[in-house]
């Protein structure tokens, strides 16, 4: 499908704002969300646009976010187009029921804005939420700005609910950081982001009274086994389509979103790898020693489930020294997730470049360009010396 | 020898089971009323056995039957579906005749044959 380009509105929102907006305008059938902090907001507007009656979705106030999945569950098997927000201690609440959503294959839309888990309780950025979420059978995208934020939860609807697909989706918005930053966006005309989205048909919807269907049923030894192996393979399908998606909204806005980006990449010998907003503050680190003549790039990954191996693995394999960013911890192992995976598509693809591991911006730490820069020197001495020294590091804590 | 292939049994020689590329999304199931099917007469550890000169038809056994295990053709009481009885003993504790015995499994075999 060829798409003729649209002319944008530009505006100015912050990114609960601009998913607030995307939502009105793709008018859901089903929205159950609790608001929490800091995705909040986005709740809060959508639910001005229903009391106003801008949308005729049916809203659903729940009394946690175990009852909005649930509720977004029920109404995404009754057929309905479903979308749900949360973060943080919300999506750990949701643990049990977000398995239910990708193991009954219900195309689920959740809008992330990432914050930190407790204890200590903390309301800030880190992935800890998303990335706990990350064995669950979600497809996930991370929104490097605003723009992206708007761009993402519009084509996330298309790539669940791709009839070779059928599996829950989120994207993922640093909190505070894209959610309660104002920047200029361009937004597309309602009838434009309709079109894009087209309608929801399910395949077995629950009120189709003439062809009634059982979702959740019980699945022993016998046949559990094999549906996750269904599931498997629709993630391996989601790879094509997050592609696909992404080039025709290209067609449509001119702003191209594929499974990875590099950012001055192609001849950088020292190379940092990141998703989410970090990549924008990268993209200035690399600015500024690219000015200082030093051949430095930049991976951003914007869809880690499922991982595009094989393109970061050609992305990544002839660099001298990588440095991969994790906005999580995950303790006890290695590394953390997107340098393991990272490591396993190098390694699988015949790739053994040095490589260390940062963890950076727990519970919302500012990440500045010259916290990046100590990065990159860091490689340089890696690649000078030889010697890698430890693979987990940790970026900007107080000795 | 149990990694001899002659001496591995595997489940889906056991069962007509389906592959993954044969069977609906998500452990959704498309065909009502499919059920039956599913032979749960497996589960049972105590076989019941009905002794027809003892039965007055009363059928007490099909009203209780937690399953529907209870034969009845023509009104008439014919016999337990032993492919879905679960050996539960509801029809044996119910029946007023004491037509119904609950047998241990291993011993039922036997049972029917004397």
């Amino acid at each position: 499908m060829t798409l003729q380009k649209v002319k944008g509105t530009p505006v100015a929102l912050e990114g609960d704002r601009a998913v607030a907006e995307a939502m009105r305008q793709m008018n859901p059938d089903v929205v159950a969300a609790y608001p929490i902090t800091p995705q909040t907001e986005i709740v809060m507007r959508f639910s001005d646009f229903v009391a106003s009656g801008e949308v005729e979705t049916e809203f659903i106030p729940v009394e946690s976010e175990h009852a909005s999945m649930s509720a977004c569950i029920g109404a995404c098997a009754a057929g309905g187009r479903v979308q749900t927000a949360s973060a943080g201690a919300g999506i750990a609440l949701m643990w049990e029921v977000l398995w239910v959503a990708s193991g009954s294959r219900l195309p689920i839309v959740m809008h992330v804005v990432n914050r930190s888990l407790s204890a200590p309780l903390n309301i800030h950025c880190d992935h800890s939420d998303s990335m706990g979420m990350r064995d669950a059978g979600w497809i996930q995208l991370y929104d490097e700005d605003v723009q992206e934020v708007y761009d993402n939860a519009i084509q996330v609807v298309r790539i669940a609910e791709h009839p070779d697909v059928l599996l829950p989706a989120l994207h993922a918005l640093d909190g505070f950081i894209l959610g309660h930053s104002v920047e200029r966006l361009e937004l597309l005309p309602d009838e434009a982001v309709q079109e894009f989205i087209g309608t929801y048909t399910s395949a077995y919807p629950l009120l189709d009274v003439d062809h009634p269907v059982t979702y959740g049923p019980m699945d022993l030894q016998d046949y559990f086994f094999e549906h996750k192996r269904q599931q498997a393979e629709a993630m391996v399908h989601a790879l094509d389509v997050v592609a696909q998606v992404g080039d025709e909204y290209g067609q449509l806005t001119g702003r191209y979103h594929g499974l990875i980006e590099g950012y001055r990449l192609e001849d950088a010998d020292y190379v940092t790898v990141a998703l989410g907003s970090t990549v924008g503050t990268a993209k200035t680190a690399v600015d500024q020693m690219r000015d200082e003549g030093i051949k430095v790039g930049l991976l951003k990954v914007r869809c880690f489930r499922p991982f595009p191996a094989t393109a970061v693995a050609r992305a990544l394999g002839d660099k001298k020294a990588i440095a991969v960013l994790d906005r999580s911890l995950s303790f006890g192992a290695q590394v953390n997730p997107l340098c393991l995976e990272v490591i396993a598509a190098l390694s699988t693809h015949g790739f053994a470049p040095k490589l260390v591991n940062y963890v950076y911006g727990l519970g919302g730490r500012d990440t500045v360009p010259a916290q990046i820069c100590d990065i990159y020197q860091e490689l340089i001495r890696i690649d000078s010396d030889g010697i890698t020294g430890p693979i987990l590091r940790y970026v900007a804590v107080r000795d | 020898m149990a990694c001899d292939p002659a001496n591995t049994i595997s489940i889906s020689s056991l069962l007509k089971v389906k592959g993954w590329r044969e069977i609906p999304i998500g452990g959704i199931i498309i065909d009502a009323g499919n059920s039956e099917e599913y032979q749960t007469g497996g589960w049972r550890s105590f076989r019941p056995i009905w002794d027809e000169s003892k039965c007055n038809n009363c059928k007490v056994c099909w009203i209780y039957c937690p399953d529907g295990s209870i034969r009845v053709r023509d009104g008439v009481v014919a016999g337990i579906d032993l492919n879905y009885c679960k050996g539960c003993g509801i029809c044996a504790k119910e029946c007023p005749q004491g037509a119904i015995e609950m047998v241990e499994e291993y011993k039922a075999e036997e049972k029917v044959r004397q």
